[in-house]
């Protein structure tokens, strides 16, 4: 299979499954349908004993000027309600009212957060983000080559885009636990890519005669069954969890197995390509002005 | 008893062992770990202390907040409360397996400003200047009252307002009052008779049975707050949710394990039963960990401990592959074993390390069940480094010499038996 030779293919690929997430980031405000642990709110899970519809709990919900909260269904009789920020003090009258009208009730969950610690872990998420970047930049820029690391870097933030972009575009509900899965999926987008690497940095010592190309793509194909054993493992333990799970780890299997596949993706088809390219526009440019020099040099 | 019986004598001991310790050591510190209140129900609170116009929150009433809080919860009755400060001016209370996380919230979030106020609404004395408070019969007219003392820095402010307002008002005037405010309500409005200099005042009167004056006296010792205080955050997780994520995210681990186990073994053979015996030795390296650290286990601990194991089983795949590598360029078993660790080790080394800084950035920068997760991964992955480099290779080692495990089939390579018999 040739990686490298098709590579506008595979980086055309990419483009096509990153568009439509940053168009989605583009067109909704906010960008990412941000849950309370970033906007702060409550959230409130209760079962109640008898059968009770959606719209009656809209209509109860009325009397505290809470009809637009987000309701869902989470189970027989049982629901999601997302609020604004409430005092206690409100959301025990919430609770009575709703024991009072439709009966008795099992709070299964009762979240706040307020507003501060939203903001402040929106802060500390994008913080973490670009500091495990940087360090890891500087850590490959160490052990390999800085080209290698601009690589790697471009190749997790495809991954990160692409996770990213998919919980844009289907709005699915973002919490602290994504932040946690996006690092993981970093973590193991540039694990996986190292391995690849690690391949290429070796052949290069052992190289002979052949073009970079032709290294680089049975450097890949060295490493592909390794990259595909891996990541069915972590695709199998992922699944059972998100099939088997609760809800509460569903939706953090489902960001990590979206970023662990498009990390394996990346890696053989973005990372190494991309390599190629950036050395080549680099050793281009140095060689175009070795000439410039010598033609100026030249009587 | 020939060479190869011995080896393979040795080798059958060794895994026996592991398989020994896995069986015993296991299902305990499983069932000893610590879990999460997201697995057992319970409360995570974050209490922030607010600064008034008069009064920024210093290190002293973070302190005397954390007793307050201490004492409500010894009210509940819990096992093992956990009160943490965190940063200057919170406080992260945790109380795990309660079955009415509702009551607790309202006990921990009682506000209990105990403040002392004059006629125009000044503050004389507030919670943080109580030193004890004590109900008591009057021995003259037989009324319950409440006897409070002040500290120094109370004593000197109630002496000095109250000779101000004897110096100012006469005895009928409304003014020459000092309301005794308990979270902005009026408890008493006793009238100031004569100048306090000794820092002790009492409620009387409005009391309706000793019971109250007593229940006053308590909230005010262990209850009034040193300053006033907000719930930040709050989440409270019901007893049987608790128990429905933990069944279920059990069963997935469960799953999940066996589903890489069966792969290993299907796609590697011989060496991929080897993984999955040092999987055995990780899981005890791991829980025992974990158990040595009193780290609590959350959803998303597990999450990473699971991912942690497709670590563990990824540098096996790393070593594995290699293996493959070299015994099909021609090497003998023994070489290619060699080979194979000698080489995958840099790869692995370098692969880790990244995952490692990503998990140590989450440690610094995130919160709680955030941390959690970040521990039980870095923990995932040091034990790994250990146990698919160092005991993979010892058990490998232990079978190459066998000579029924000489057949290079059993190590997935489509190969006549090699040069290995001759050399």
């Amino acid at each position: 299979m040739d990686f490298v030779g098709k590579r506008k293919l595979w980086y055309f690929l990419s483009i096509l499954v990153i568009i439509p997430g940053i168009i989605a980031m583009a067109t909704h405000r906010p960008p990412l349908n941000l849950g309370i642990d970033f906007t702060g709110g409550n959230l409130l899970q209760v079962k109640f004993e008898q059968p009770v519809e959606t719209s009656q709990v809209r209509e109860a919900l009325k009397e505290f000027n809470l009809e637009q909260a987000s309701i869902q269904t989470a189970g027989p009789n049982e629901f999601l309600l997302r609020t604004p920020v409430l005092t206690e003090e409100e959301s025990t009258r919430m609770l009575d009212s709703l024991k009072e009208k439709f009966g008795n009730l099992d709070i299964k969950r009762n979240e706040r957060v307020g507003a501060v610690i939203g903001a402040e872990l929106t802060r500390k998420g994008l913080y973490a983000l670009a500091l495990a970047t940087v360090l890891m930049v500087i850590y490959i820029g160490f052990r390999f080559e800085f080209l290698f690391g601009i690589a790697a870097v471009v190749a997790l933030l495809h991954d990160v885009l692409v996770t990213v972009g998919l919980f844009a575009l289907f709005r699915w509900e973002v919490n602290s636990a994504f932040v946690a899965a996006i690092l993981t999926i970093i973590g193991y987008s540039i694990n996986d890519t190292i391995v690849i690497f690690d391949r290429i940095r070796e052949n290069l010592r052992l190289r002979k005669k052949e073009s970079l190309e032709e290294l680089v793509n049975k450097s890949i194909a060295q490493s592909l069954t390794r990259c595909i054993n891996t990541v069915t493992t972590v695709v199998m333990a992922l699944l059972a969890l998100l099939i088997l799970g609760g809800d509460t780890t569903k939706f953090f299997a489902l960001t990590l197995l979206i970023g662990t596949v498009s990390g394996t993706y990346s890696s053989i088809f973005t990372a190494s390509p991309l390599w190629i390219d950036l050395r080549n526009l680099t050793q281009g440019r140095r060689r175009t002005a070795r000439a410039k020099v010598r033609r100026a040099t030249s009587p | 008893m020939t060479g190869g019986s011995k080896k393979t004598f040795r080798a059958v001991a060794v895994f026996l062992a592991i398989l020994a310790l896995g069986v015993g050591v296991l299902p305990p510190l499983i069932r000893s770990m610590k879990l999460g209140l997201d697995l057992r129900g319970g409360v995570h609170i974050v209490v922030e202390a607010k600064d008034t116009a008069d009064h920024q929150v210093t290190d002293e009433d973070m302190e005397a907040l954390r007793r307050v809080m201490s004492s409500r919860v010894d009210e509940l009755g819990l096992a093992e409360p956990l009160i943490q400060r965190e940063g200057s001016r919170r406080l992260i209370i945790e109380l795990a397996g309660i079955n009415d996380p509702e009551e607790a919230v309202k006990v921990i979030g009682k506000t209990a400003l105990l403040e002392f106020k004059t006629a125009d609404g000044q503050v004389v004395v507030s919670g943080k200047d109580l030193r004890d408070a004590k109900a008591i019969i009057d021995q003259q007219t037989n009324e319950p009252m409440v006897t409070l003392k002040f500290n120094d820095e109370g004593t000197k402010k109630f002496a000095e307002v109250t000779a101000e307002l004897v110096k100012q008002y006469s005895l009928n005037d409304p003014r020459r009052h000092i309301g005794i405010y308990l979270d902005n309500e009026l408890l008493t409005n006793p009238v100031v008779r004569e100048a306090i200099p000794n820092g002790e005042a009492v409620i009387s009167g409005g009391f309706a049975d000793f019971k109250e004056a007593a229940d006053l006296a308590a909230l005010l010792r262990g209850g009034a707050l040193p300053v006033p205080v907000e719930i930040e955050e709050r989440r409270a997780v019901g007893p049987t949710l608790g128990q429905d994520s933990l069944l279920k995210s059990r069963n997935a681990i469960v799953v999940g394990l066996i589903a890489i186990a069966l792969f290993m073994l299907i796609v590697y053979r011989l060496p991929g039963l080897v993984a999955d015996f040092s999987l055995i030795v990780y899981a005890v390296i791991v829980l025992a960990a974990l158990w040595a650290l009193k780290a609590t286990l959350t959803l998303p601990g597990i999450a990473g401990l699971l991912l942690s194991v497709s670590m563990a089983v990824d540098a096996n795949i790393i070593i594995y592959e290699r293996l493959k590598e070299e015994l099909r360029n021609g090497k003998t078993l023994r070489a290619a074993v060699e080979a194979g660790f000698t080489r995958a080790f840099a790869t692995i080394f370098d692969s880790n390390t990244t995952t490692v800084l990503a998990a140590v950035v989450l440690y610094f920068l995130g919160s709680g069940t955030i941390r959690g997760f970040a521990v039980t991964l870095v923990l995932g992955i040091a034990a790994s480094m250990f146990t698919a480099i160092t005991l993979t290779r010892f058990l490998l080692r232990l079978l190459v010499n066998i000579p029924a495990f000489q057949d290079v089939r059993l190590y997935g390579v489509r190969r006549e038996p090699s040069v290995e018999a001759e050399g």
